[in-house]
């Protein structure tokens, strides 16, 4: 199973921005690991969904061809609790992109409420300093994941490369 | 823009993308023995500076990239004499009396400094 942390997008803008969205059930199981009879969404799986929101909309731009990897949270403010019920969306504008990563911010909303302000640094693992070599095979971006993610678009994806703007 | 101006963006960029304390942040400082850099971090840093001083930052130019893995430039621990002219050419901005003294490779290090930072700025946005 491929473990994906939001449910749809509903805009997708190339190389700029994208807003994905996730509706948070009671049934799942995480929501009841932190606080007894008091389920939340953990802050680090709320960054989770906007690091694949915003991860998806920097693979676009090189085509899926790059494997592209959270590198950093460079900032995550919290101003309320994720909570069973609530459907976050999530926010995600590329700030920088280059041969070698992107950087992305924007917000997390439960409808509209802001929930938490975030900037993200992404490494295009292939490209990276260090010289480290990493399976050819794309373990990001692989095409069932590409088909499940574009069976939940209500706006399509393009697959072919955009410059940032 | 004076050195001065630049040298106190150039650290307030470095507090930010290593969480270190200003006072730790000083010319002669190293990236990774003094402030703890660590290679993702040299990509942080790129970015911070492109958005701190508009500039753009070529691949490699800041921070050259595998040198110390070529064998025609590091042998048995140690910077050849090509290795080193070609260091030198690839960062004018940083200082080379450490590594020139003793040429182990662990002394590549020493060229990655807050100053080495402050000198690339300076000359690209002269």
């Amino acid at each position: 199973m491929r473990w994906l942390w939001i449910d749809k997008f509903v805009e997708f803008v190339p190389g700029q921005r994208a807003v994905a969205t996730k509706n948070v059930s009671l049934a799942e199981e995480h929501l009841h690991d932190l606080y007894p009879d008091f389920p939340i969404v953990p802050h680090s799986l709320v960054i989770e969904g906007f690091a694949q929101t915003a991860g998806i909309l920097v693979g676009q731009t090189r085509q899926f061809a790059e494997k592209v990897i959270l590198a950093k949270i460079s900032r995550a403010t919290f101003h309320r609790l994720a909570r069973p019920g609530d459907t976050l969306s999530f926010h995600a504008e590329i700030r920088q992109v280059s041969e070698q990563g992107a950087t992305c911010g924007g917000m997390v909303q439960v409808g509209d409420q802001p929930l938490a302000d975030i900037e993200l640094m992404f490494s295009h693992v292939d490209q990276n300093m260090a010289g480290v070599r990493f399976p050819a095979h794309n373990f990001v971006f692989d095409g069932a994941m590409l088909q499940l993610v574009q069976s939940r678009c209500s706006v399509d994806i393009p697959l072919t490369p955009t410059k940032p703007a | 823009m004076s050195r001065d101006e630049i040298y106190a963006k150039v650290r307030i960029v470095l507090m930010d993308a290593l969480s270190v304390d200003e006072q730790d942040v000083t010319p002669q400082a190293t990236l990774r023995e003094d402030l703890g850099a660590e290679s993702i971090d040299f990509l942080d840093i790129v970015f911070r500076l492109e958005k701190e001083f508009g500039i753009k930052i070529p691949r490699g130019e800041l921070f050259p990239e595998n040198l110390v893995n070529d064998p025609q430039y590091v042998q048995a621990g140690r910077v050849t004499p090509a290795g080193l002219a070609e260091l030198k050419k690839r960062m004018p901005h940083s200082d080379f009396s450490l590594l020139e003294g003793d040429p182990q490779v662990n002394n590549v290090q020493s060229l990655f400094t807050v100053d080495a930072i402050v000198n690339y700025i300076a000359g690209k946005v002269a």
